[in-house]
């Protein structure tokens, strides 16, 4: 059975189609998410890494990543998980923190504690925001409010 | 081997049965931003407890996965420290047992960075960013709470007087412990400095000796680890090999 001829560099741009289940906008690729594929044999490796320890949405994204792979022709898939180096919102690329903001998502700060004001706000962009929560709506998020134009916002946390 | 794998089942344990007690407030937050926080953490928590399954049920070889591990053994075998099994209470009690946690948590994972076994310390390295956030999280609760009104502060002196008898087990090492190479002894210092700075500002009082309960390391639990084990077990055993 012959392999496909995709090589390495196209198979990223087709794993841009998986997209974050909980942020949709964000594709696995922007967060960093895949950190190596290789061949081995005829044997596809694709090494993935977790954002939280506890991120619910791994295991749908690594199935999502196995149907792609056989849906372009390969047979023999292997989904590696590593946890070292620990993942960080480092590893997300500026174009995920363009999208990020465009979603209505404040993307994360590079001060690295969780600013009680200062976040500015996606959808009004200014900084006379203010801290409601650590927790939002995922792990990887906080909840921030608008003082000027009242709007409630997440904010990827620095991580 | 043995000890290494006693050792990783122990931490994952504390991870799990911390994040099950969490859990239980699902729905029951006094306020909905606090109800996602203590979720959030709960998560953080299963995440941590998942990894190091994963890694014992590796070390195991007998065809042991994080799955029969967490959902097939019974109290006498489950290391979780006695601090972790203790009930929800109000949530004066569960932020005190939070920060009780964390600290010793936060102090744990550092030390463990230089562990000899890299995979203990690759999970370290990772926890311990989230256990940073349930870290600052917890201490600002005891302080808003200490520091608060008088219900506040008499529900937090009630909290203290009901958990602190088990502060002391987290640095009386177990045999495992000691031959992996944490030497949880060594952070009492550090997490009685930590604890003091935030009782201060909190204005709460460090009890006086207090005889300290231990135990849970080696499997000896209390009666609450059973009712815990019941719910969290109960649907594996009763329809075994279920999947969602």
């Amino acid at each position: 059975m012959a392999l496909p001829t995709i090589d390495i560099k196209t198979l990223y741009t087709y794993l841009e189609e998986i997209k974050d289940p909980e942020v949709p906008v964000l594709s696995i690729i922007d967060l960093g998410i895949v950190r190596d594929i290789q061949l081995q044999d005829d044997e596809l490796q694709v090494t993935i890494t977790s954002t939280y320890t506890g991120c619910p949405a791994m295991d749908m994204i690594a199935t999502a990543i196995r149907v792609e792979l056989t849906n372009l022709g390969f047979k023999k898939i292997k989904i590696l998980r590593s946890i070292s180096p620990a993942w960080t919102t480092e590893w997300m690329s500026e174009e995920g923190k363009r999208k990020l903001k465009a979603y209505g998502i404040a993307a994360p700060d590079k001060r690295f504690t969780i600013p009680a004001d200062g976040v500015e706000c996606p959808l009004c962009n200014s900084t006379n925001t203010r801290l409601v929560s650590e927790f939002g709506s995922t792990a990887c998020k906080a909840l921030y409010q608008c003082n000027d134009c009242k709007e409630p916002f997440d904010y990827f946390k620095c991580h | 081997m043995n000890n290494l794998i006693d050792y990783t089942l122990h931490l994952a344990d504390n991870a799990l049965i911390l994040g099950q007690r969490n859990a239980e407030w699902c729905g029951h937050g006094p306020i909905l931003e606090q109800d996602i926080a203590i979720t959030n953490i709960s998560l953080d928590l299963i995440g941590q407890a998942r990894s190091f399954y994963q890694y014992a049920a590796t070390l195991k070889a007998d065809g042991s996965t994080e799955d029969s591990l967490a959902y097939l053994r019974t109290e006498r075998e489950y290391k979780n420290c006695l601090l972790a099994e203790q009930p929800n209470g109000d949530w004066a009690q569960t932020i005190l047992r939070q920060f009780f946690i964390s600290n010793y948590q936060h102090l744990l994972y550092q030390h463990l960075l230089d562990n000899s076994d890299k995979t203990i310390a690759a999970i370290a390295e990772k926890s311990l960013k989230e256990v940073s956030y349930h870290l600052r999280w917890s201490s600002e609760w005891v302080i808003r709470l200490g520091d608060g009104t008088e219900e506040s502060h008499s529900r937090m002196l009630t909290a203290i007087e009901e958990l602190w008898r088990y502060t002391g087990e987290l640095f009386e090492p177990a045999l495992y412990e000691k031959e992996s190479g944490a030497d949880v002894s060594s952070l009492k210092h550090s997490w009685m400095e930590k604890t003091k700075t935030v009782f201060e500002e909190a204005t709460l009082p460090i009890p006086e000796q207090v005889f300290m309960q231990t135990g849970g390391k080696t499997g000896t639990h209390t009666e609450h680890l059973g009712y815990i084990l019941t719910e969290l077990q109960y649907l594996q055993r009763a329809y075994p090999g279920a999947e969602w």
